[in-house]
């Protein structure tokens, strides 16, 4: 989750590929940025919709696995809980460019401990304390209620977020840069260290965008598109791995040398990743 | 010992090129490792016959017969790195070795890899830190090491029957306390220049280029008295206090580099002629254990006086060692476990020696400082250079009481490339 980085997505998306004229490159002196053109704004717009459903389709996921998962903890079934709690977050992470596009939201859900003032730490990762370091449900309720009512909030905001092209191809790295600083580390799931399925929804999620806009992208730069397939396989084929049933092993069951690989995985697939970007040039 | 007559005011009036800047020397040496050996070694330097374009002042060819970066003067940093190659198709090694080939010789004259920022929805190729910064002498040299050609009995890239008879892991000498993280590798970049950030810019940005192909092994830093440092432009001194001078074939001499460095028609596969092979060693030295050691005894460890960096009995830096010298006592004056003397064994084997201090950091065990010597030095044949005078230190150099091998790898340099060609295209095609 980030605090910081949030609507500015918004703010400097909209033009990306509306108005752009189309030859005077000498103009812009000051930025060198190269012209970009909008050769095929129906296409793209028909992918942003798309992504815009596939996100909805996530959230609303997410609030059915939320349910499921706090109703265990007002239950005071701790193992059910427990089980829920990975694959719920899955439907979260996947959609993460969109979800935490909510500033306010994103804390309350996804917090880690030590991101916000102890006293106003809820959601996930707090009931994710109780359950393993603590071994309890009890004082939970209320977090579990409210953590409830943030999820539905956001199933209601989502609707009215605006997917631009840009979104995705931001989306599609910050997916894999978050692998890259929160995950390989260990750091999102501290405690039940559930960390794989963060990280393979993540994955996903980047996969998803990929998709989408591959038909583009192979029109400008077949060979990236088809190196990024190619590293997207390698990275499955390592997660593949560490599959534990329809779940994944804990990421403390991984020895330094996995956790390295998965890691230089990730950097092989975000590096042609980044270039995702050329479907807004002229071609 | 590199004993370098020019004052810094020379190379800053820029009235030398470069090339002659460069060049190393060294009289008939011994391969010493960590000592401050010396048989004597003068760099003479000549008015540069293409008086300088100020351009090219600060400029290492990049291209040429032989890779630079071997017979180079010594910069002040080095960033080395070595690599595991993850691709399994020999296609993507040679275009690895074509962009970074391309990105290097840019990279060497100060410019950046790829073009600038053009679209502001892409991140820009370069990374940015070099930008402005002059080329620093900046040498790029790559090597390949034995497990690229056979690892765990997989002829990997059909690379095989290409193998040089050289190019083996070396053989475990006693005391070796080698880790797996500073061992091996299939791939080598050393980057050498007189700023580390233009170093370490030049590997960030190959190690980028290589992102799906090969990934980092592990990396070293390593580092001298700055040219600034020492106007006098004096034998270096290592972490021990001692200079640590490099006895070093005459790297002027064509007849030298042929016999000591450069592989020769006839020795190997053909694909090696003029390149050299590297032998790395990542050696900690105990400077706290060092630092109680009394004088005479750190002396005795050497061979040399600490101050003047003459052998002992001698009076200047530059005098022969006299090991047949007794003192009234019937003792040898340059006792038979000093370094100094061990590293010259008979005299033949010589190496080319580009060594760098490193300090890392506290070692988190021990509370100690981890620093010591990164060892790089090139040869034309292993098995007759640098193997044969590390048995005999390995065996029982006093010096070994203070130091420790923690890390070692071997790799074959490439031979240099002509603009429009790769490097590695004689291996690879």
């Amino acid at each position: 989750m980030k605090l910081v980085k949030l609507s500015g997505i918004f703010l400097l998306s909209s033009s990306l590929l509306i108005g752009c004229s189309n030859s005077d490159t000498t103009s812009s002196t000051e930025k060198k940025v190269k012209e970009t053109k909008n050769t095929s704004a129906p296409a793209l717009k028909g992918v942003t919709d798309e992504y815009r459903q596939y996100a909805i389709t996530e959230i609303e996921e997410f609030v059915k696995a939320t349910e499921a998962f706090t109703t265990a903890v007002k239950n005071g079934e701790i193992d059910k809980a427990k089980q829920l709690y990975g694959p719920a977050r899955m439907h979260y992470e996947r959609a993460e460019p969109i979800a935490e596009v909510f500033g306010d939201l994103d804390p309350k859900i996804d917090a880690r401990e030590g991101d916000v003032p102890e006293a106003e730490w809820g959601g996930y990762h707090r009931i994710e304390k109780g359950l393993w370091i603590e071994n309890t449900t009890k004082g939970y309720e209320q977090m579990a209620d409210q953590l409830m009512k943030d999820v539905n909030l956001l199933r209601a905001k989502v609707e009215t977020v605006e997917v631009t092209p840009d979104l995705l191809i931001t989306g599609a790295v910050d997916l894999l840069n978050e692998v890259s600083t929160s995950k390989v580390t260990g750091e999102e799931d501290r405690y039940s260290h559930t960390d794989l399925y963060d990280f393979a929804a993540n994955v996903e999620g980047a996969e998803k965008i990929y998709q989408l806009l591959q038909p583009e992208l192979e029109k400008k730069d077949k060979e990236v598109s088809k190196e990024i397939g190619a590293r997207f396989d390698d990275v499955y084929g390592l997660l593949n791995q560490h599959k534990n049933g329809d779940g994944y092993q804990l990421y403390t069951e991984l020895t330094e040398a996995q956790v390295k690989q998965l890691s230089q995985a990730i950097d092989a697939l975000a590096e042609p990743l980044s270039q995702i970007g050329i479907i807004t040039e002229a071609s | 010992m590199t004993k370098n007559p020019t004052s810094y005011e020379a190379l800053t009036e820029k009235k030398v090129s470069r090339r002659d800047i460069l060049k190393t020397a060294g009289i008939g040496g011994v391969g010493v490792i960590l000592g401050a050996s010396g048989l004597g070694g003068v760099l003479s330097l000549k008015e540069s016959r293409a008086a300088g374009p100020e351009l090219n002042q600060e400029i290492v060819p990049f291209y040429g017969k032989h890779q630079s970066g071997i017979i180079t003067k010594t910069q002040n940093h080095v960033y080395f790195v070595s690599l595991d190659v993850t691709t399994s198709k020999k296609e993507d090694l040679v275009k690895l070795f074509k962009d970074w080939t391309k990105a290097s010789a840019l990279m060497t004259e100060g410019k950046s890899v790829g073009k600038l920022a053009s679209n502001e929805f892409l991140p820009p190729d370069d990374t940015g830190e070099a930008a402005g910064l002059s080329p620093s002498n900046l040498t790029i040299t790559f090597g390949v090491g034995p497990s690229l050609f056979v690892k765990d009995n997989q002829d990997r890239f059909g690379l095989k029957q290409k193998q040089p008879k050289e190019l083996v892991d070396l053989p475990a000498f006693p005391l070796d306390a080698l880790e797996e993280e500073w061992t091996g590798g299939d791939l080598c970049i050393q980057a050498c220049a007189d700023d580390l950030q233009v170093a370490f810019h030049a590997v960030r940005n190959l190690i980028r280029i290589a992102r799906g192909k090969a990934t980092l092994r592990w990396a070293q830093t390593g580092f001298q008295r700055t040219k600034q440092a020492d106007h006098k432009n004096e034998t270096p001194r290592n972490l021990f206090g001692f200079k640590d001078g490099t006895v070093n074939p005459d790297v002027n001499s064509k007849n030298a580099l042929n016999k000591h460095i450069w592989v020769q028609p006839g020795d190997g596969p053909d694909w090696l002629i003029n390149g050299s092979y590297l032998v790395v060693r990542r050696i900690q030295m105990f400077i706290e254990v060092w630092d109680r050691t009394n004088l005479r005894e750190q002396e005795n460890t050497f061979g040399r006086y600490r101050d003047s960096g003459a052998p002992l009995g001698q009076k200047n830096e530059f005098d022969k060692p006299e090991f047949t010298h007794k003192k009234e006592n019937g003792e040898d004056l340059i006792p038979v476990n000093s370094h100094v003397r061990l590293s010259h064994g008979d005299g033949t084997e010589q190496i080319l020696r580009r060594a760098y201090s490193y300090a890392d950091g506290m070692d988190l065990k021990t509370g100690s400082f981890d620093a010591g010597l990164l060892f790089l030095c090139f040869q034309r044949t292993p098995s007759k250079q640098f193997i044969p005078i590390q048995k005999r230190l390995a065996k029982m150099d006093k010096l070994n009481e203070y130091t420790s091998h923690r890390g070692s790898a071997i790799f074959a340099c490439l031979p240099g490339v002509k603009q429009g060609g790769f490097i590695g295209e004689t291996l690879f095609n």
